[in-house]
Formats: C-alpha cells, sequence, structure tokens
C-alpha cells in the first residue's frame, strides 16, 4: 500500500517537473514579447534612421548587419576547417594521433567564449592592428567566432563521418577505389545530413555569441564599409546597454534579443528537421 | 583500359593531394589552440600565488586577488545545481522510464532542444525580466543562479536520461518479475545502475555553468565585494575576465592569471568527467553479476 502511494506519486510528480523544464522555453518567449512590446508599439522601428538611443532614434540596421557578416563570416571559415578536422580525424590520421587531436578539440570546445574573446583582444586585435587599423575590427570579430565555433563544428562532423557503416568502406576499397575518392563519393555524401545539421547548429551559435563579439569587435553602430571596420552585433548592443537602458530604450533592446532569439530558433528547429529527413533516408 | 589507368594515377594524385592539404589544416587548428593555450599558461602563471586566490580584489581588480569572486562563483553555482538538478533529475527520469509513445514527450524533447539553442544573451535579458524584475530578486546570486539553471538544463537532462537509458533492460523485467515497485526499482536499482553516468552529466552541467558570461552580467552583477548572502551581487570569474580586459586599463594581467584559473577549473571538471564516465564501462558486468546473483 505504502510503496503504490510513492509511484502514484512519482507518476504525478515526474510529468509536472518535465512540464516545468519544458515551459522555460515558452516563458522566455513570452517575456521577451512582454518587454519588447511597447517599443514594437511606438513604431520607432521604421522612423529612425540612426542608432541614438538617446534622442529616441533605433535603427537596428547596422547592429543587424553586424551580427550576420561577422556570423556568415565565421561560417564560411570554419565550414571548409571543420570538415578538414573531422577527415583528418576519422580517415587520414593514424589512430593514436586521432585520439590525441579528438582530445585537444574536446579541450578547444569547452574554452569559455571569454576566454576567446580576451585572447582575441590582447593577441589578435594588435597583430591586425599593426597591418591595417584600428584592429577592432569585423575581422577580428570573424577569426575570434570561427575559433569559437570551429572545434564543436568539427566535432559535430566527425560524429557524422562516423555513422557510414564500415562494410561500405571495407567494399569501397575492395572495388579498387582509394581513400580520397571513397571520402569524396562515399563518406561525405553518406554524412551530408550530419555535417549541415552541425554548419546550422553552429551559425546559431555564432549569430547568438555575445562576449567573443563584444570583445574585439570595436562596438561601433554605424554601418560598417570594410573589413577592418568596427562594428557592433545585436548581442553585444545588448550587453553594452542593458546596464542603463530605460522605457523604450530597453524595450528595444529586448527586441533586437526576441529578433536574435527567432533566428536562432529557426535555424535550430531547421538543423532538427535536417537531422529527421536525412535519417529516413 | 588506358583512360582507367590515368584516372587511377589521378585519383592517386589527388589522394595525396588531399592528405597533405588536411595534414596542414589539422596542424593549423592545433596550432593556433597551442598558442591560445600557452599565451595564457605562461602570461597567467606569472601571477598565479596563493595571494592571489585568497585575497580580495583592490583598485578594480589591478590589485589584490580573486577570493570574493571566487565565493561569488560558487554560490551561483550551488543554486544553479540545486535548481537544476531536481527538475532535471525529475524530467529525465520521466523522458527515459514514463513517457514512451506519448507525445507529450516529444513535445517535452523538443522544447529542450529549443531552449539548448537559445543565446546566451537572450537568456540573460529572460533572467533579468523574470527573476530580477517579475520576481523581485534584484542583481542578486540568486537570480543568476537561477538564470543560469535555465540554461544547463537541457544538457544536464540529455546526459541523465541517456545515463538512465544506458541501463539495460534486463534490470528493469527482473525488477518487475520481482514484484518491485516502481519507486523502488528507481531508487534501488536503476539510479544506482546509472550513477556514474549521472554524475558525468552534472559535472558536465557545471563546466557550462562555470563558462557562461553573457546570460550573468546583468542577473548577478559585478559588484566585486565579498557576498553575505544570496541576495547580494556578486561577480563570477568570467563576468571579471571580462571586466578587466574591456573597463579596467591596466587590468589584462590580472585578467590572465584569472583566465587561467578558470582554465584549469574546467580541465579538472573535464578529467573528473571523463572518469565518472568510464567507471561506467568497467562497472557494468560486475554489476550485472550482482543482480544476478540476487
Amino acid at each position: 500500500m505504502y510503496r503504490s502511494r510513492i509511484d502514484r506519486l512519482l507518476q504525478i510528480a515526474l510529468p509536472l517537473l518535465a512540464l516545468l523544464a519544458a515551459v522555460i522555453v515558452l516563458l522566455i518567449l513570452w517575456f521577451l514579447w512582454l518587454e519588447s512590446w511597447p517599443f514594437i508599439a511606438s513604431g520607432d522601428l521604421f522612423n529612425s534612421n540612426s542608432w541614438h538611443p538617446s534622442e529616441s532614434q533605433y535603427n537596428l540596421l547596422p547592429m543587424v548587419l553586424g551580427t550576420l557578416v561577422t556570423a556568415l563570416g565565421a561560417v564560411v571559415l570554419a565550414a571548409p576547417l571543420g570538415l578538414a578536422a573531422a577527415l583528418f580525424c576519422r580517415f587520414y590520421a593514424p589512430q593514436p594521433l586521432a585520439r590525441i587531436y579528438r582530445w585537444i578539440l574536446e579541450l578547444m570546445a569547452g574554452i569559455p567564449s571569454v576566454v576567446y574573446g580576451f585572447w582575441g583582444l590582447v593577441v589578435l586585435v594588435p597583430m591586425i592592428a599593426r597591418w591595417q587599423g584600428p584592429g577592432t575590427s569585423i575581422l577580428a570579430g570573424i577569426l575570434v567566432l570561427t575559433l569559437m565555433i570551429l572545434p564543436t563544428a568539427s566535432l559535430l562532423a566527425e560524429a557524422a563521418l562516423e555513422k557510414t557503416p564500415e562494410h561500405w568502406i571495407a567494399g569501397a576499397y575492395a572495388l579498387g577505389l582509394n581513400r580520397w575518392v571513397m571520402v569524396r563519393h562515399l563518406a561525405i555524401p553518406h554524412a551530408y545530413g550530419g555535417l549541415l545539421n552541425a554548419l546550422l547548429l553552429q551559425a546559431a551559435r555564432a549569430l547568438g555569441e555575445t562576449m567573443a563579439v563584444l570583445m574585439v569587435c570595436g562596438n561601433i553602430a554605424v554601418l560598417p564599409s570594410s573589413l577592418f571596420n568596427p562594428v557592433r552585433t545585436l548581442s553585444a548592443n545588448i550587453a553594452l546597454e542593458m546596464a542603463y537602458a530605460l522605457d523604450t530604450h530597453r524595450a528595444a533592446l529586448y527586441f533586437s534579443g526576441l529578433l536574435l532569439l527567432l533566428t536562432v530558433l529557426l535555424l535550430v528547429l531547421g538543423a532538427g528537421r535536417l537531422r529527421q529527413e536525412y535519417k529516413h533516408a | 583500359m588506358h583512360s582507367g589507368l590515368a584516372l587511377r594515377c589521378d585519383s592517386r594524385l589527388l589522394d595525396r593531394v588531399a592528405q597533405t592539404l588536411l595534414w596542414l589544416l589539422a596542424a593549423l587548428v592545433c596550432g593556433v589552440f597551442c598558442w591560445l593555450l600557452f599565451d595564457i599558461v605562461i602570461e597567467g602563471g606569472a601571477g598565479l600565488s596563493w595571494s592571489f586566490l585568497s585575497q580580495l580584489p583592490e583598485d578594480a581588480g589591478r590589485a589584490g586577488g580573486i577570493a570574493s569572486i571566487l565565493v561569488s562563483t560558487l554560490a551561483v553555482l550551488v543554486v544553479c545545481l540545486s535548481v537544476a538538478l531536481p527538475i532535471g533529475l525529475g524530467t529525465a527520469i520521466w523522458l527515459a522510464e514514463y513517457s514512451d509513445h506519448l507525445i507529450v514527450a516529444r513535445w517535452v524533447r523538443r522544447s529542450l532542444q529549443l531552449l539548448a539553442g537559445v543565446p546566451s544573451i537572450v537568456i540573460g535579458l529572460f533572467g533579468y525580466a523574470f527573476f530580477c524584475r517579475a520576481l523581485g530578486l534584484g542583481y542578486s546570486l540568486l537570480a543568476g543562479g537561477l538564470t543560469l539553471a535555465c540554461m544547463v538544463l537541457p544538457l544536464l537532462v540529455g546526459a541523465l536520461e541517456a545515463g538512465l537509458r544506458a541501463v539495460p533492460e534486463s534490470l528493469r523485467q527482473g525488477a518487475a518479475a520481482l514484484g518491485l515497485s516502481q519507486a523502488g526499482t528507481l531508487l534501488y536499482l536503476l539510479l544506482p545502475a546509472a550513477a556514474p553516468a549521472l554524475i558525468a552529466g552534472l559535472i558536465l552541467s557545471v563546466g557550462r555553468a562555470l563558462a557562461e558570461t553573457a546570460a550573468l552580467l546583468f542577473t548577478s552583477g559585478y559588484v566585486t565585494r565579498m557576498p553575505e548572502s544570496l541576495a547580494d551581487s556578486g561577480r563570477v570569474l568570467s563576468v571579471h575576465i571580462f571586466d578587466l580586459t574591456m573597463n579596467v586599463a591596466g587590468g589584462d594581467h590580472y585578467a590572465y592569471t584569472t583566465a587561467l584559473v578558470l582554465l584549469g577549473l574546467l580541465c579538472a571538471i573535464n578529467a573528473l568527467a571523463k572518469l565518472a564516465v568510464r567507471s561506467i564501462f568497467s562497472g557494468k558486468a560486475e554489476r550485472n553479476e550482482q543482480v544476478f546473483s540476487l
């Protein structure tokens, strides 16, 4: 009798806990919507020419562009590098070296973004400044973001490549195909879904990253004209101004957070859909 | 015949080129990483001492140590885990043991997947609106810890659920055959059997929480004083690194040393998680035997 009462309790408590965990995302969406409503209602979004919150000018375009450019640059750089590291680990490195290399990638993936940002600021930025001022720039942001998403990207890519059945590979070799032909025409096509999934997830991470870009991008809210210009991303904008923002200004920051959230959630959903589709294929 | 030979030579050459290129790129990635690591170990190691760990920060962090920052970090972690662990464990048990074939379970899983993707700055915005303002906690260690709990939950649930699912089905069947209650099975068989995986998941979540900065900027705050209660604002390690580099001129050396301390902690945590995971595989056979001898 006593036992079954505990069982009944568990049957009620566990789903409730799960429900609580599941509701957090909805809560986040609801609160972001609630807090950004004053800004959306004010209509300032469309009649502003620049970002000057003290004069009620809330043009988010420079920040949207900054976010997209840095994230896109990082993905374009990290995709081939990540694939190369994964292929190296899976097919080209001798077994012991591959294990060490994977361990290094795992360590890299665990480094906090604030450390990447810090290192970028004290090492990379002065190097770029010596080449072309002022140093804190889109380029620095792209490089630091690349460094940040690369380890996870290659670990995910490697996990995808590992799913190619061993006997397929053996079959390919038995047919006289050499390693590169096998990789190019069997392993990569077979892992396509997983690779794209990795790419989308890391793109989402790059879009949402704050610390790394905040520290190396210079944070000037003006449309940039070259790779060496400073830029401010949506996330950096929030981190910089939340401390003193009031009323519409704060609502505008919440709105940019909402924008960021929706973009990232779309990418994550897309990644999940991709994985599902390729699983059935 | 002739063209076939040419193709084979061609592809052999291609393989050679690919091999060289991949080795070079892999070395490049590894080289940059070693550069970063050595830079932080050498520059940071110069300032590392016992007094750095045990003194309070002075002059905005330009002098003194990081004692109060370590305490704040610990407090935030404790709050985070003591909230995330019950919810995470409950969710994981429900997902792994109770919810098969339920559509709701799919929704819970999807929701956690989305939560895992939410950028940390957005979690910070939510934490500020919900915990600091709506619940009236203000800038405090409590609010910071709760915000972090939302962030680590997906990782925690994922690891815990995987650990529970790795427990062999024979244990559950044996328990059911013996007429053990669900709660008894859970408490005496499944949780002990999955313990190493549960611990590994817990440790991973601590690592994730330690690495976080953006979500804490405007929830637990910047104050460097020694916190007296959970309602006080306090600065964690990662925020300290950020503040020293961006807002304090001449704080770079202390930022290096703080970064080294943070990396050291993360490495130790990573090694612990590895050890825990390894003991699952070594302990499995033994545990099964024990069960059968029951």
